[in-house]
């Protein structure tokens, strides 16, 4: 639905600005007013907009009803967990006495956020199996440096100098091999073998003296468990490396197994898709670092320590040092910690339960349809190939762009990179089996659509707020503020 | 503990799952299989399903109870006059924030790769470009990155790649908290960092860049085109973590000649919350877009011709370069990104002035009045904007203990650096009533 007058959207807030509207009204000054500071240290101009309150609240409602969300759409992105977001986690983040504290004040006044930043510790702890636990890290990636850091600090502590590389499969998130890169490592690929798992010859050939660890997403960024996990844990440690695990699938394993028992030795967990936070249109995230007791002297501080029921801050004896501003994205962590209690142990296994089955309900039904690169039991996510529709004209993008007309946000494109045409889809545990079965059939309409009206799946999306945009414009001629003079 | 339908194990399932037990047994029949736990064949036996000892599942109203009575025993900016700053300050939120952030298309939405189906994000993200770049001065600037230290850390390691040079001068009057930040990065990268007192510098022409922080970690302003000129000279880079909210008053660090301008958003209506989520504000010039770390939206148009945003310039980003890439980052802070932006659509052009004022206004008039008191100085004689130093007659972290009897919050102990220094913050929230409260219990200590 269009909206009227100035409800619209398309003027930006300084084209919308008008001399002497006030959003805002401040208290008077109620201090006798103070010499100023000389007049060259001070500006002249502030251009921001001038706009009254209501015209914000509009503009701003206006723009989130052009977007597709949780809230408004099934939203199947492989890889990114898209599921419910409860609402009471965000009040619980709001209360006064946890959005509103300082991160330097005395931790005599802030004991119960300190107690529950303890708990959550353990928590994450428990439920990975890896008991050193730090929550300072704001993202996955920024976990990822974290992780990667501490097996650096590790090999140095023991002398072992030449461990400089570090393995990761082709298979792999981006920021597996950009984070290894920023922790001064060299990266070596690692090839999957014909079942989707680390090709265990190929890992042989690489670990030796310059391994210093591998990275290892769980289930695989193919939606699989690797079966050979016990054996690439038991290669790396033999030839003296350490093994990594991105978390970011984490919604499949969810009190099905402990990546510790397993032989990891420090993780990363992605709050904002495991633990239900809210992506944000893109954070915050949270990223915390669990790994096992020898690595705890390194993780980055601070962690939380509790000495006769006293919390306080500490800095691990070895630590890789701070890797962000204060003590982590609190408000993130405290939405996490209400999750998990929501849950418990028999609630945490029906998230990855549902996650799972929803998954493979979805695959077996689109088996036949959509080609299966690898058609084994998939975890929480399962990776199609469009290489059919492909032949028949339109790719894997066009499909994707064609479920925005159906009303379903697009799967995750063109990832993993191993996979033709990839379309990576993740139902999740919370939604319903009306929707899937209708996000089921959609699909199945569009492989018709392929077939008998290629153009109008190679124009989508027509029904969105935009049509397909010019992205190459947008990289030959960045455009990325609004100014007086480039106002069209 | 609470009661709900079991799942097809007898177990408690959760009410975020709509699934039935009717509605499982069906799609399991569908796979050919009789139990979800045979979905999980793929896992090594003896490691399969383990008991995890996590308490009991709790209800919303127990959860309402039990989080309501963890938050009952901080102490929160609200219930007293608090005078705490250093990196996180306590400034007026707008009541409109939280209910468009809590917005079900906001707060739950990806991050906006399928850019049809996200235009609201991606539009919020350029206008955050371009009140940043209007704030500070700049030409340029980013989606956000994780908070003011780590955007600061990102900007040394981007001013060692421009500049192919790996030494980096840290001005000692830049906050702890972002020098240990920036040694953490920096660890792995074979980057020497060496921490300098600005006002004696000495660069040399393998120095990537001069850090600085405006106003200073001590809150005073310090010559900046002297600084930034000195970063120059060398052929070294100004990078410069600047407070957002003095700007609305002070001459931006653009009009310095500042290379690249970071900072923390949190002022911009971002509540302290324990120290995050804020976001990483991150600004530089047109001519260093291609070493930008993180997301940048970009104003093109779609088939038919009508405006529209993308995430544009992407082959900088780790999805794309892998390890190549400008950085790791990947998820930032998109929802504080939109925070900060209705906040300064708020305040306005003549709301933001108001508060810097305000802050001068109120810092100045309780700096004049400690420093009144016998016993007290102010050590340092530089202009400032919302925070300063006292020299105290006794132990800072003394005399706030005393100060949190009378529920005052004081400043920061910052006698590691000065003898007996107190760093104290004063902004508008701090009414004359506070200001006079706090003087009053510094009197007993002389």
């Amino acid at each position: 639905m269009r909206q009227g007058g100035n409800r619209q959207t398309e003027k930006l807030l300084l084209e919308r600005s008008v001399p002497g509207r006030v959003g805002t009204i401040l208290p008077d000054l109620d201090v006798p007013a103070q010499p100023l500071p000389d007049s060259t240290l001070l500006r002249d101009d502030l251009p921001l907009p001038e706009i009254s309150e209501p015209e914000v609240i509009q503009y701003f409602t206006g723009l989130s009803q052009l977007n597709f969300s949780i809230d408004t759409h099934f939203y199947p992105l492989g890889s990114c967990t898209m599921k419910y977001n409860p609402k009471i986690n965000d009040e619980m983040a709001f209360l006064p006495g946890l959005a509103g504290i300082h991160p330097m004040q005395p931790a005599e006044t802030s004991q119960g956020a300190l107690e529950l930043l303890y708990k959550l510790q353990g928590f994450l702890g428990e439920i990975t199996g890896l008991p050193a636990v730090g929550l300072s890290t704001l993202a996955g990636a920024h976990g990822e440096l974290g992780g990667m850091l501490m097996i650096r600090a590790h090999h140095l502590a023991n002398g072992d100098n030449g461990r400089t590389t570090v393995a990761i499969p082709d298979s792999a998130h981006g920021t597996n091999p950009a984070s290894a890169a920023m922790a001064g490592f060299d990266v070596v690929e690692l090839a999957s073998d014909s079942d989707g798992n680390v090709d265990l010859d190929a890992l042989r050939d690489v670990a030796g003296p310059n391994l210093a660890g591998v990275m290892i997403t769980l289930p695989s960024t193919l939606g699989l468990f690797d079966t050979n996990i016990v054996e690439v844990c038991k290669i790396v440690h033999e030839a003296g490396g350490l093994v990594y695990g991105d978390g970011a699938n984490m919604n499949a394993l969810l009190g099905r197994v402990k990546l510790g028992d397993l032989g990891f030795d420090v993780i990363h967990l992605n709050l904002h898709k495991t633990f239900s936070t809210p992506h944000g249109g893109g954070g915050p995230g949270a990223g915390p670092v669990c790994a096992t007791n020898q690595l705890e002297p390194y993780l980055a501080a601070p962690i939380i320590t509790e000495n006769s029921g006293k919390y306080q801050l500490s800095t691990p004896e070895k630590s890789i040092g701070k890797l962000s501003g204060f003590h982590g994205n609190f408000g993130v962590l405290v939405r996490a910690y209400t999750y998990i209690r929501t849950l418990g142990d028999a609630g945490i296994k029906s998230i990855s339960g549902n996650a799972v089955l929803n998954a493979n309900y979805m695959m077996h039904a689109l088996r036949g349809t959509y080609h299966l690169p690898y058609d084994r039991t998939c975890m929480h996510e399962a990776v199609f190939s469009a290489d059919l529709q492909k032949d028949r004209g339109s790719s894997g993008l066009e499909i994707a762009k064609r479920l925005l007309d159906y009303g379903f946000h697009a799967p995750t494109m063109y990832f993993p990179l191993i996979v033709h045409e990839a379309l990576m889809i993740e139902p999740t545990e919370s939604e319903t089996k009306e929707t899937i079965d209708l996000f089921i059939q959609a699909l199945i309409d569009i492989d018709r659509e392929v077939t008998e009206n290629t153009q109008l799946v190679n124009d989508a999306p027509h029904t969105t707020p935009v049509a397909r945009l010019d992205e190459a414009k947008a990289a030959r001629q960045p455009n990325l503020r609004w100014q007086p003079e480039a106002a069209d | 503990m609470s009661m709900t339908r079991p799942d097809t194990n007898g177990h408690f399932q959760s009410h975020y799952i709509p699934n039935t037990t009717d509605e499982q047994a069906e799609m399991l029949a569908t796979l050919g299989i009789d139990s979800i736990d045979r979905l999980f064949a793929d896992i090594p036996e003896e490691y399969r399903n383990p008991a995890l000892k996590l308490p009991a599942p709790l209800s919303e109203l127990e959860i309402q109870r039990e989080l309501g009575g963890m938050a009952a025993k901080n102490r929160s900016l609200g219930s007293g006059p608090s005078f705490l700053g250093a990196g996180s300050y306590n400034h007026f939120i707008p009541s409109i924030i939280k209910p468009l952030i809590t917005r079900g298309e906001f707060i739950t939405a990806y991050t906006p790769y399928q850019a049809e189906a996200s235009q609201g994000t991606l539009q919020v993200i350029y206008e955050f470009q371009t009140l940043i770049c209007n704030l500070y001065g700049m030409e340029v600037a980013n989606a956000g990155m994780y908070d003011g230290a780590t955007s600061l850390a990102e900007a040394v390691l981007m001013a060692c790649r421009v500049t192919k040079r790996e030494k980096v001068a840290l001005a000692d009057t830049v906050s702890p908290a972002y020098s240990a930040v920036i040694h953490t990065y920096c660890q792995s990268q074979d980057i020497a960092v060496e921490v300098v007192s600005p006002t004696n510098a000495i660069l040399d022409n393998e120095t990537a860049c001069l850090v600085l922080q405006y106003p200073n970690y001590f809150g005073n302003i310090e010559d900046m085109q002297g600084l930034i000129d000195l970063a120059h000279s060398n052929g070294g880079l100004a990078v410069v973590s600047t407070d957002p909210t003095a700007m609305g008053m002070f001459q931006t660090p653009g009009h310095y000649g500042a290379d690249i301008v970071t900072g923390d958003g949190q002022p911009l209506g971002i509540p302290s919350s324990y120290g995050g989520p804020y976001v990483g504000l991150f600004a530089t010039k047109q001519e260093y877009i291609r070493q930008m770390p993180s997301r940048l939206s970009g104003r093109t148009v779609d088939k038919n011709g009508k405006t529209g945003y993308v995430l544009t310039l992407q082959t900088r980003e780790q999805h794309i370069r892998r390890e190549r890439a400008t950085s790791n980052i990947c998820t930032n802070e998109a929802l504080y990104a939109l925070a900060s932006t209705i906040y300064l659509a708020a305040m306005g052009k003549q709301g933001l002035r108001q508060v810097a004022e305000l802050c001068y206004h109120k810092s100045h008039y309780a700096a004049t009045k400690i420093a009144e008191l016998p016993g007290y100085s102010l050590p340092i004689d530089s202009p400032f904007f919302q925070e300063f130093v006292i020299q105290c007659p006794v132990s800072p972290t003394d005399i706030n203990k005393k100060l949190m009897e009378e529920n005052i919050l004081g400043g920061l102990d910052v006698s590691e650096q000065i003898q007996n220094g107190m760093l104290l913050c004063v902004t508008e929230m701090s009414s004359q009533d506070d200001i006079t409260a706090l003087v009053a219990a510094l009197s007993e200590f002389k």
